[in-house]
């Protein structure tokens, strides 16, 4: 019979030898290999208690930036939203009322702004894209939810707290090299 | 017998019982974590510290569990089957001697609930009746997998029987009694059994697996071929019944093993430490414990390396390989004797 490849092989219907009809070398043998196994190192991550390092750049949920005034960044431009390949971002923009300075950083702001997790791909093409650094992708996993609706994350979530003490780092992920590459305006994504 | 001994028996006869089923149910927690760290993984950590509370979950969760009768199946013979193999499982227990003698109230008692006269012969018969739970269980299923289960399990028991009963006969020629309290009180110091009979122990030991069960002998059970074996068909606390008591026989045979080949409640230099009798007993104890976890172990170290035999290879070590060693053993034995003793 002409073979259609060449890795089968013959089977071999030998006698057993002593040694392994007698299987006890065997035996000792394969025991060995499960005691070492007993005493090493477990490789397991006991994970709420124990968690795993990210990398710095780690892309996980994102945040919207408050400057340093507490106003929010985002002037809903919506060029993020263009960016995503995803279409996870949706947004509607609203102009800012007199008196509202302090919460909003420009004359347009984003009344909704919302991400669903569940297109979301974190590629971080809309931190690039956003010429307000606005939005950054932070180390912070998304948690897990029984339902779908709950995913489509509001400003509510998204937005960092007032509170300066309690603003999310970004600072691993908007270094000088970042912030030179961004300023350069020949890049199409950076006008 | 009179009141104080009847109550110091019924007494230490409760004690024993609690002492094997909490042994059992950490058997089965002690199962997950030798067979995860031989994995490389965890285990059970999540019920209590370092999971010590799994086996109560899974124990509630047994109960909690839908009790299914199946239609077809003979109800009463259904209900008798984990019921006998429960009850023939804890039955082993009272001839075992757990310790030696203690004194209260400066009366003497032994650690041992029946020294039977014929203690060996008892052990046997309880393992033999074992297989009827298995049996009635599996046939009373209605169910073909349930069925050729325990046609497996019955017909693996009987096969290793004979040789397990014969490695006994070489024994019983070295030791001359058929009561375990003998047998352990002749290994005092070092004069352990598996010096002596070091073939016999090994055949013991092969059979002790295949009488319990285990693996590299789990056929009647085995979920490839068979689905559930002999316990298909069971739910709930029945089924628990039936994994109970194979954890259960799995201690027994570690305690029979420990009395037989590897000296009981006897440690080597007590003599020389010149303690009182209660802590002499007390230490003995904590020792057979100890050699019975280690034999535990091993039973569970064998499961997780080996794989299942198969059927045909089973029965050919049976009948061609242990049988005719045990064979060998008795009369290598016996011509030892035979010619020490004309001297």
């Amino acid at each position: 019979m002409q073979n259609l490849t060449n890795r089968s092989k013959m089977v071999s219907d030998k006698k057993m030898t002593f040694m392994e009809w007698i299987y006890v070398p065997a035996i000792i043998k394969g025991m060995s290999i499960t005691i070492r196994h007993f005493f090493s190192k477990k490789t397991t991550i006991s994970y709420p208690e124990e968690k795993r390092e990210f990398s710095k750049v780690y892309r996980g949920q994102h945040v919207l930036k408050r400057d340093d005034q507490g106003r929010e960044r985002c002037t809903a431009c919506g060029l993020c939203a263009v960016a995503c390949p995803a279409e996870a971002i949706t947004m509607r923009a609203a102009e800012r009322k007199p008196g509202e300075e302090n919460l909003y950083r420009e004359e347009k702001y984003a009344a909704v702004y919302e991400i669903n997790m569940l297109r979301c791909i974190y590629c971080g093409d809309c931190e690039d894209a956003c010429p307000k650094e606005a939005i950054f992708l932070t180390d912070r996993i998304v948690a897990s939810q029984y339902e779908r609706q709950p995913f489509v994350y509001g400003k509510d979530i998204l937005v960092e707290p007032f509170d300066l003490n309690l603003r999310i780092d970004i600072s691993a992920r908007q270094t000088d090299a970042v912030a030179q590459f961004k300023s350069v305006k020949r890049y199409a994504h950076n006008k | 017998m009179d009141w104080t001994e009847l109550i110091f028996k019924t007494i230490f006869l409760i004690i024993i019982f609690v002492v094997t089923l909490v042994v059992a149910m950490y058997s089965t927690y002690g199962e997950r974590k030798v067979a995860a760290f031989m994995q490389d993984r965890r285990g059970p950590n999540r019920a209590g510290p370092f999971g010590l509370l799994q086996p109560l979950a899974d124990g509630l969760k047994m109960f909690m569990k839908e009790e299914i009768i199946p239609l077809t199946a003979n109800k009463n013979l259904f209900i008798i089957g984990p019921s006998i193999a429960m009850t023939t499982a804890l039955l082993t227990g009272v001839v075992i001697p757990w310790g030696g003698t203690i004194s209260i109230g400066g009366r003497i008692f032994s650690l041992q609930v029946a020294d039977l006269n014929i203690g060996i012969l008892y052990v046997f018969a309880m393992v033999s009746i074992g297989v009827y739970g298995i049996m009635i269980g599996g046939w009373a299923s209605n169910n073909k997998y349930a069925l050729l289960g325990a046609i497996r399990a019955a017909s693996q028991m009987i096969s290793y029987e004979l040789a397990m009963g014969m490695s006994i006969i070489a024994l019983v020629l070295t030791t001359g009694t058929l009561s375990l309290h003998e047998i352990v009180s002749q290994q005092h110091g070092m004069h352990w059994n598996i010096f002596y009979q070091p073939l016999g122990f090994f055949i013991f030991l092969i059979c002790a697996f295949a009488e319990t069960n285990r693996a590299p002998f789990d056929l009647p059970e085995c979920e490839t071929e068979l689905i559930g074996g002999y316990h298909t068909e069971y739910s709930s606390m029945k089924l628990g019944f039936y994994l109970f008591a194979e954890y259960i026989n799995m201690f027994i045979s570690s305690a029979v093993i420990a009395t037989l080949y590897f000296g009981g409640y006897n440690m080597p230099f007590i003599d020389q430490l010149g303690l009182s009798m209660n802590t002499v007993t007390f230490i003995g104890t904590f020792f057979f414990f100890l050699k019975i976890f280690s034999m535990i172990f091993l039973f569970m170290w064998i499961r997780w390396t080996l794989p299942r035999f198969r059927y045909d290879q089973l029965m050919n070590m049976g009948w061609k390989g242990l049988i005719p060693l045990a064979m060998f053993n008795i009369v290598a034995t016996g011509i030892y004797y035979f010619f020490t003793e004309l001297k």
